[in-house]
């Protein structure tokens, strides 16, 4: 049975008597309209997403230098073959991975923390959410500069924290200049500043979840880790996989925070891939084999995301 | 109206005065206007005095464009390559001189020499071939030796002076705290010092530099490869390293950086160039730092660190020989100026020996040998001995025209090795020897 909101329709067929009105006027029809519409953006995105993405494809196959006079070559896949034998850029997506999975990991757990402590009712509750959501309304740029402010081995408060728990005398190491060190402080900034985003997601899937349910599992006396393991986290577990899906894509092309902490140094062990196609494009101006990994970049992440989606719809329907 | 005999001669007289000394009037000047473009440093604001000088003999105003050192090359070659006119002189890297020839960014100058008397004998040869020649050593002039520059030491002469630390020193290594005079003898006393508690502070040896993004490890490690063995390329057959890059010798000399590195850097500056060395210098952290002669000026005259305290000293010579690496720049006039005769009249200007020594004089770096071999010059300032002796010992980097990848690949490798220890020094040249040859095939040079 089809039950019908009389408003609704109503304004439906204003619309459309609207719209009729308009395209009579202007001699177009329906379809007209609606291409009329939908045509500016269009050819924006054709303008700054397709194209650029085409033009991108073509160079890949070239040698052009884009600091430079000379034409472009037709190199066919040597670029690609160039990349994908190169064990530097392997170890620079070993890096990636890395930072992505332990980034990932991270924040979904403290987010999901956060975001069950913020669920409950309690005294400023406000002022805690307002203070936990800070960091991501900064600037990565200014993220990556208070940082490196906060790491400095000789004035920044963040070694003498340290020092203050552990003995270690503060100048005697670096977080960002140390070889074992400096992956876990990206991890460590990046996780910072984004744990908030994921709370506020998960925070959005507990929300959503009726109280009826609890009630229910409360009748039958389950524990709150039952109720934790069998409700919340079932239920949330569609918003987390989202979470997952935004910040492995926005940790796997992160480049503004990392490079104003590290630069990808010491040496190249926080050189991620993002950074490593900055240099080949801006600073050795190698365009066409930029392009190639950019290309090889879009495909990994493209081709990720779709599995991902995939799996995203699968749990749902569960 | 018609003019007497004597008028016109008088007129005749003031022409070829003027025409003689090939400047214009400040009336015929005025609106015009030259761009001079070089880095954000020290130098720059002496050249903004000195040019004071130009605009009051020709009446031609000077702008300057000064870009910090970790963006210039950056943003002067994509002017140079998209034949902007925003600069109609440029003061460039020594690196850039072969993608500038080669590309006709700068205008060639050796007609312009010829007809002026300009001669490059009248400067420093190494500046010559360095800032001016394109290909190397043969006469095809695109610059001006403009800026003479190289590395080389300052150390805390106080400290040094302290007897109760000369006196251990000379137990320890049964010699006297001097200056060092070889890489070894600078790892004896940078290690000697790390860790010492020096006016209530803990110090440390030395400070090399260590930064990766642009140049500045790869200036850093030259001045201890190049006294160990390495060389370029074969001196018989151009672009072949095998065995020069990649030799026992180089891959000894950059053993000896990590390790002068490794013990004696203070904690941080991992990725550290001119400033952090001279702030460490400064700021009483290091005893001795590896840096461009071009500070020194400033630094002599410092108020904590200056005068009395400071000391200088070349570059420490190692098993291989004595040598240093090359800095400064070429002053050259962009191709795509729109007023390159009066750019041109800038450069004849520029060459004349006294404005070479007031250039000097107001801290700039002239590469005249009559103002740097002078014994004024000598005497002028307690850098200047070793200034002279550094210029006559340097080595400078390849001057490709893909001079940045090069340089970038060494960057890579070397700080991959120095600072973040992977690998061997040996693999690290022996990878270095492979980017090489794939850039220099792409340039259509032949390194096998």
């Amino acid at each position: 049975m089809t039950v019908t909101n009389p408003a609704r329709s109503l304004a439906e067929a204003a619309a459309r008597r609207g719209s009729a009105r308009f395209a009579a006027r202007a001699g177009l029809s329906d379809r007209a309209v609606a291409w009329l519409f939908i045509l500016p953006t269009m050819l924006l995105l054709l303008a700054i997403n397709i194209f650029p993405l085409i033009w991108a494809i073509r160079l890949s196959f070239t040698s052009l230098m884009a600091n430079l006079p000379t034409p472009a070559r037709f190199v066919g896949l040597d670029n690609y073959v160039d990349i994908l034998t190169d064990e530097d850029i392997w170890a620079n997506f070993r890096v990636t991975a890395h930072f992505v999975f332990w980034t990932i990991a991270l924040q979904i757990l403290i987010g999901l923390g956060l975001a069950l402590l913020i669920n409950q009712k309690f005294r400023g509750h406000s002022f805690w959410t307002t203070i936990i959501l800070l960091p991501m309304m900064l600037s990565p740029a200014v993220v990556g500069n208070f940082w490196t402010l906060l790491f400095q081995p000789q004035i920044g408060p963040f070694n003498y924290v340290i020092g203050f728990f552990t003995g270690v005398a503060p100048s005697s190491f670096s977080m960002i200049g140390s070889v074992v060190l400096a992956p876990w402080t990206i991890v460590l900034v990046n996780t910072w500043m984004w744990t908030p985003y994921v709370m506020l997601i998960c925070l959005a899937g507990l929300r959503s979840i009726p109280d009826y349910i609890y009630e229910a599992a409360e009748v039958d006396r389950a524990s709150p880790l039952r109720q934790f393991w069998s409700i919340t986290l079932p239920m949330v577990l569609p918003f987390l996989m989202l979470a997952v899906l935004f910040q492995a894509i926005q940790s796997f092309v992160m480049f503004d925070m990392v490079n104003l902490l590290t630069s990808g140094g010491p040496g190249s062990t926080t050189e991620t891939v993002s950074i490593t196609l900055k240099r080949a494009a801006f600073e050795k101006w190698q365009t066409g084999y930029a392009s190639a990994l950019a290309v090889i970049l879009f495909v990994t992440i493209f081709g990720a995301a779709n599995v991902y989606v995939r799996a995203l719809n699968w749990v749902k329907q569960q | 109206m018609r003019m007497n005999r004597s008028n016109l001669s008088l007129l005749c007289c003031a022409g070829t005065l003027a025409v003689t000394l090939g400047v214009s009037s400040s009336a015929q000047a005025e609106g015009k206007s030259l761009t001079m473009c070089w880095a954000a440093w020290d130098p720059a604001n002496a050249l903004v005095e000195l040019d004071k000088d130009f605009t009051k003999a020709t009446g031609i105003e000077m702008k300057h464009e000064f870009v910090p050192w970790t963006s210039y090359a950056d943003h002067f070659i994509n002017l140079l390559n998209s034949r902007s006119t925003e600069c109609d002189l440029i003061i460039g890297d020594s690196q850039w001189i072969g993608g500038a020839a080669e590309n006709k960014w700068y205008v060639k100058l050796n007609d312009f020499f010829e007809k002026n008397k300009i001669s490059m004998d009248t400067f420093l040869p190494a500046t010559v071939v360095g800032y001016a020649e394109w290909p190397k050593n043969t006469p095809n002039y695109w610059g001006l030796p403009a800026m003479a520059d190289a590395v080389g030491w300052t150390y805390r002469k106080d400290w040094f002076a302290k007897p109760e630390l000369r006196a251990e020193f000379k137990a320890k290594y049964n010699r006297e705290l001097e200056p060092p005079k070889t890489w070894d003898e600078l790892l004896e006393v940078s290690k000697f010092f790390t860790g010492k508690e020096i006016d209530g502070k803990k110090v440390y040896g030395s400070y090399v530099f260590s930064e990766r993004g642009s140049e500045g490890i790869t200036m850093g490690v030259t001045n201890a490869m190049y006294n160990y063995g390495f060389q370029y390329d074969d001196p018989k057959k151009p672009y072949h390293m095998t065995g020069f890059v990649n030799s026992p010798g180089a891959a000894k000399g950059m053993d000896v950086y990590k390790e002068l590195f490794t013990c004696c850097q203070p904690p941080g500056l991992t990725n550290a160039y001119m400033q952090e060395g001279l702030d460490a210098f400064k700021s009483g952290q290091v005893a001795m730092q590896m840096n461009w002669y071009a500070f020194f000026p400033g630094l002599a005259k410092d108020p904590n660190v200056g005068g009395d305290k400071i000391g200088f000293f070349k570059n420490p010579a190692g098993p291989a020989g004595q040598f240093t690496q090359l800095g400064g720049q070429g002053l050259s006039v962009v191709a795509a100026s729109k007023d390159v005769d009066d750019a041109l009249l800038y450069v004849k200007w520029f060459a004349q020996p006294d404005i070479q020594q007031k250039w000097t004089d107001l801290g700039g770096a002239s590469a005249s040998k009559a103002v740097l071999e002078s014994d004024a010059f000598k005497k002028s300032a307690p850098y200047a001995p070793s200034f002279v002796e550094s210029m006559g010992m340097v080595k400078d980097f390849w001057a490709e025209p893909l001079y940045v990848p090069l340089m970038l690949d060494m960057q890579n490798r070397v700080h991959d090795y120095v600072v973040a220890n992977k690998g061997t020094s040996q693999q690290a040249l022996d990878s270095l020897v492979k980017d090489w040859i794939k850039v220099f095939k792409q340039e259509g040079k032949d390194p096998s």
